[in-house]
């Protein structure tokens, strides 16, 4: 039997689909994982961004320091963080933020950038304050770009996080694609990558409409004429 | 009364857009600076709302230094319209109108009302309430920016070139909206432009600039016809190469007013 018809074998076989160890519980870990990671890089990176595009500040460093971090090999981060930190799901979740951060610190300070530098003058010159312009005027019009920064951190952080299991502990997807390769069986690993695919190919889908909706709102509105 | 006591800005890098410049501005009168781009005049005006801060002098509205105003309650206290509107793409032309009001905390259904109001001053169809300023012609989004300027009745209205980037034919309709609108509401208009004609029609005070904020000459429209202060001034208002000379003509026992071409321009009464 080829490795092909073994994994939808593997793929269809109801045994796969329960339980604390089937697809479902996994795809749930996986996703409860790439959550958390998002939220905690968002935390750091939405904020930052957001001051860089809006003041102009410090501009040059984040192009310069996301490029860096960009060019991490998240697997070497995971092994030196769990050094440290003893190896749990701390060090997967640390691993996993510097991945999802250039992304999302870029779609911000893009988006802000984005903005034309007369409308935020207008805004400024008919009274609005400087929150004023961020939140009504600056991040409603860079809405498209900050989107498109959560959709790639996300999807990176989705396939990435099949690194999980790299320490004990933690599960996700990671666990049939590093488990199947540890016994040799190969199925289970195609099968366990075609379920992340699966999952990022949704989750990038529900970006895009998003996206979609977000821009259409200015770009096309229905013409009364 | 705005006045300008002895301004100067040097911009970072050490160029000086304005030096010592000195102007009152009396209320409920149109005063237009005109000249070239690079004499200042839009930094001379932005000086009134903080939007620029002078490097020296003081900028006052009825005595009181702007500086010593809130930046922000000083332009939501100002109205204050921009070449090609500078409306917020994303809200809707009703929206864009209430800008200020909603940042006062003013009530939806009240900021409704008036906005509504103020689009029908503007001679604005209200069935545009809802569109977007992208769906509107460059003459309807420069009428939403008067109205967003009027909206909270300010004493001054600050104009930036507002009417640079409409066709010549709709920037007739606008500039004689404007005159019928001020013959109504009298602001202190503050208005910039680099076109001599707009700046006649409109100013009842102008202010010709030369290079850095200089004052050229100041006067009525037919105090600068009359005696152009120099050189520089006679060849900015056209006077130089007989543009603006006109001379009669009898015919008929009819005195027809004929320009420097020779071509009709009307007949003299009186």
């Amino acid at each position: 039997m080829s490795v092909a018809s073994d994994s939808w074998d593997w793929l269809t076989d109801s045994a796969n689909w329960s339980g604390d160890a089937g697809i479902p519980h996994r795809t749930l870990e996986h996703l409860q994982y790439t959550g958390l990671t998002i939220a905690i890089a968002a935390v750091i990176a939405i904020p930052l961004g957001l001051y860089i595009g809006h003041t102009g500040r410090f501009r040059g460093l984040a192009v310069a320091s996301t490029g860096a971090l960009r060019a991490l090999p998240t697997l070497g981060v995971l092994t030196l963080v769990s050094l440290n930190t003893g190896i749990n799901l701390t060090a997967t979740l640390v691993a996993l933020v510097l991945l999802a951060i250039p992304p999302l610190l870029a779609g911000a300070y893009a988006g802000l950038e984005s903005v034309d530098p007369a409308t935020v003058d207008a805004a400024r010159a008919v009274g609005m304050t400087h929150w004023q312009v961020l939140w009504r005027v600056e991040v409603p019009l860079a809405f498209p770009l900050l989107v498109g920064g959560f959709r790639s951190a996300t999807l990176q952080v989705i396939a990435t996080a099949t690194i999980a299991p790299q320490v004990p502990g933690p599960g996700g997807l990671g666990v049939y694609l590093l488990g199947g390769l540890a016994v040799g069986d190969y199925p289970r690993v195609v099968g366990g990558a075609v379920i992340v695919i699966v999952l990022a190919l949704v989750v990038d889908l529900l970006f895009a409409v998003v996206q979609r909706l977000t821009t259409r709102r200015r770009v096309s509105t229905p013409d009364r004429v | 009364m705005i006045e300008y006591r002895s301004v100067g800005k040097t911009f970072s890098g050490g160029n000086a857009a304005v030096a010592d410049f000195d102007l009152v501005i009396p209320s409920h009168t149109t005063t237009v600076f005109v000249g070239s781009s690079g004499c200042g005049k839009t930094t001379l005006l932005r000086m009134v709302n903080r939007m620029v801060e002078p490097t020296s002098g003081q900028v006052l509205i009825d005595d009181v230094d702007v500086a010593s105003r809130n930046p922000v309650e000083l332009r939501r206290s100002i109205g204050y319209v921009m070449q090609a509107s500078g409306l917020l793409p994303h809200r809707s032309v009703l929206d864009n109108v209430g800008t200020v009001l909603r940042l006062q905390g003013v009530s939806r259904a009240e900021t409704r009302r008036r906005s509504l109001e103020l689009m029908e001053t503007v001679g604005l169809d209200t069935a545009l309430a809802d569109r977007y300023p992208h769906q509107l012609s460059g003459g309807q989004q420069q009428r939403v920016g008067v109205a967003r300027a009027l909206v909270t009745d300010p004493n001054i209205l600050l104009m930036d070139e507002p009417f640079g980037a409409v066709d010549p034919i709709v920037r007739d309709e606008l500039q004689a909206e404007l005159l019928r609108l001020q013959r109504e509401l009298g602001k202190t208009i503050v208005f910039v432009t680099h076109d001599i004609d707009e700046a006649f029609l409109l100013g009842d005070q102008v202010v010709i600039l030369a290079k850095g904020g200089q004052r050229a000459q100041v006067g009525t429209p037919a105090d600068i016809l009359a005696a152009p202060a120099n050189d520089f001034v006679r060849s900015f208002v056209g006077l130089d190469k007989g543009g603006r000379e006109l001379h009669v003509e009898e015919r008929d026992g009819v005195q027809v007013v004929v320009d420097a071409q020779g071509r009709a321009t009307g007949v003299l009464k009186g």
